[in-house]
């Protein structure tokens, strides 16, 4: 079996499952944030009854991150929903905006505070939940109404997904990055390709990359629409997990001779740097191909691109140089932010980079205009803005306005095209 | 699940890779599916991600949709897990959408609510209708007819998920087979 087979296996009580199979699954953490908890809550009230409670308090995981910078009411009245549902439930894992255990956005933090654990299985109230997979988990994104099932019952009707492997051998150039990797793969395979598959990655290519860039290659499993993506855990992330948790865990791996769906094999040594144009994430070209696409906007923030490598790599580039075009920078989390300010360049912190590079005012946490949000979210677009960003999805309006044109790309190719104004790749900086 | 095994009314056409920020913008996303004027909302914003060279959706004064049928390409409800989407066609009166192919979470989270059919069709179908054709969907004989003349495409079989669908969603099923208590 794959790891992905073995850990719905495990987790379903069955010796074997095979692709196809429906089967109930235990959930290990249920994850969600102020968009979609209070819709879980009313579900789950609704169907086991008021005074219900959740099957597992220690399995419960709130993470409020997508409008939290926001005057928005609406918003604000979502998180005292959350607020109070904790309270009368007494869930410890609550990470309250506006208190200091307020962490950021969910996807980065979640394996951050030792939630994610190799083995385990994660369902998350959004789709980038797939993420969680970087550590060897099974981590999956689901609706509402599977959620508040799982808040009562603990456990969820799941199909088993085939496995489609990616083989990622080589040393990777310099200024590539795992974001350059999953937007050629989901640019070979589109935005369809892995429907319904589990995503495995593996190969000495992706043994070498740190845990912040398995996650970004994870994270984007969901825009070729597969179920999970995965990577088998190693000594690096056993390093990870157990500096972040003492709770015991068991990891799985694949067999050698599981059977997966099919097998897509990359020398990454061969791979240039690549944006998604306007408005899907299998729109690949290479970014020297878009150079004379000017640009309005460079955003670097997110699940995707928002982590403390994601901002190494962007500082490493501006280091010494003056962006110009407006640049955005919102770390992910508060654990990022600290980094900027802790991680140094030649004794020059991140922080201190970018500021000396003329970027706006460094945004507090969250997921900010990643998904537009709010009218007066940080850094949402209003016109026809052309956006270069590290986030996942390119979409029509998911920054805001209808009119604007994202180009998703790598945090170096990010950096180098807020340095030029135009697409740059950022070889050529 | 709607019921109705017989569902008629004017189609709404659109295309491939139908994602969730088209279906319903994330500025929408404070909107709470389980409380009812904001669900009623909800539906009043369905495909309002839409470019604007699209009719407008839920065109009835009253926020709901003219068109209980959408037709769709492949890939429909691709991006989010948002619950939001599938809720925002059933609260504006959509009762099936018929394309060639779903995302997974879209298609999981329609089944799961029971707010739409989300219905396969055998052949690409974007390019057969046009906004506003008038159509009748069987779900019992599977097929989907054109009624000006008379033109039948065949649905495929619902699969796995029947029986979640038969019983109306999640809930109603896990109750059903005794996984959570009536």
């Amino acid at each position: 079996m794959t790891i992905t087979e073995k850990i719905l296996a495990r987790e379903s009580g069955a010796k074997i499952v095979s692709p196809g199979d429906n089967i109930w699954v235990n959930c290990g953490i249920l994850l969600t944030h102020d968009v979609c908890g209070p819709g879980t809550i009313g579900i789950f009230q609704r169907e086991f009854g008021k005074d219900a409670k959740v099957f597992d308090r220690e399995k419960v995981v709130i993470l409020p991150d997508h409008y939290i910078y926001t005057a928005d009411e609406k918003a604000h009245r979502n998180v005292d929903t959350l607020r109070a549902f904790v309270k009368e439930q007494g869930l410890p894992y609550f990470y309250d905006p506006g208190t200091d255990s307020y962490c950021g956005v969910c996807h980065v933090a979640l394996p951050e505070l030792g939630h994610v654990r190799p083995g385990e299985t994660i369902f998350g109230t959004d789709s980038h939940t797939c993420t969680h997979g970087a550590l060897g988990a099974f981590s999956t994104g689901i609706g509402n109404t599977d959620a508040g099932f799982i808040l009562g019952a603990g456990k969820l009707l799941v199909k088993v997904p085939p496995t489609l492997r990616f083989v990622l051998d080589g040393e990777l150039p310099p200024y590539l990055s795992a974001k350059d990797l999953i937007l050629h793969i989901i640019g070979d395979i589109s935005v369809d390709g892995a429907t319904y598959c589990a995503m495995e990655f593996t190969g000495t290519a992706i043994d070498a990359l740190s845990i912040d860039e398995r996650c970004t290659i994870c994270n984007m499993a969901v825009e070729a629409g597969a179920k999970n993506g995965i990577i088998a855990p190693d000594q690096k992330t056993f390093d990870y997990v157990n500096a972040r948790t003492k709770k015991p865990y068991e990891p799985l791996f694949s067999d050698p001779d599981a059977k997966v769906l099919a097998e897509h094999r990359y020398d990454v040594s061969k791979l240039e740097p690549v944006v998604a144009r306007p408005h899907l994430p299998d729109n690949k070209a290479l970014a020297r191909a878009c150079r004379d696409v000017k640009v309005d906007q460079v955003y670097i923030g997110s699940c995707t691109g928002g982590k403390l490598d994601d901002f190494i790599m962007a500082a490493k580039l501006m280091k010494g140089r003056k962006v110009a075009v407006r640049t955005l920078i919102v770390p992910a989390t508060r654990v990022v932010e600290q980094g900027l300010a802790d991680t140094k360049i030649d004794g020059q912190s991140l922080r201190e980079i970018f500021e000396s590079a003329g970027v706006e005012p460094i945004a507090p946490p969250s997921c900010a205009a990643c998904l537009g949000g709010p009218i007066d979210t940080f850094g949402r677009t209003h016109g026809k803005e052309v956006v270069v960003s590290t986030t996942n999805r390119n979409f029509i309006g998911r920054m805001g306005s209808k009119d604007s044109q994202i180009y998703l790309a790598s945090p170096y190719t990010a950096a180098a095209t807020a340095l030029t104004g135009h697409i740059t790749d950022p070889r050529d900086v | 699940m709607p019921k109705e095994t017989l569902i008629r009314g004017p189609v709404y056409v659109l295309e491939d890779n139908i994602d969730t920020d088209l279906l319903i913008p994330a500025c929408y996303l404070n909107l709470v599916p389980t409380i009812p004027e904001e669900y009623r909302k909800l539906g009043s914003y369905a495909l309002a991600g839409l470019p604007d060279t699209f009719p407008k959706y839920a065109a009835n004064p009253d926020g709901t949709t003219p068109y209980p049928i959408v037709i769709g390409g492949r890939n429909f409800g691709c991006g989010s897990s948002r619950e939001h989407a599938p809720i925002a066609l059933g609260a504006a009166g959509a009762k099936a959408v018929v394309a060639e192919s779903y995302a997974r979470i879209f298609f999981r989270n329609s089944v799961a609510t029971g707010e739409i059919f989300p219905l396969e069709s055998e052949q690409r179908l974007c390019a057969e209708f046009k906004t506003g054709d008038e159509a009748e969907i069987d779900i019992a004989k599977g097929t989907l007819t054109r009624l000006s003349d008379g033109k039948t495409f065949a649905l495929k079989p619902v699969g796995a998920v029947a029986p979640v669908i038969a019983a109306g969603g999640m809930f109603a099923y896990a109750r059903e087979i005794g996984m959570i208590k009536k």
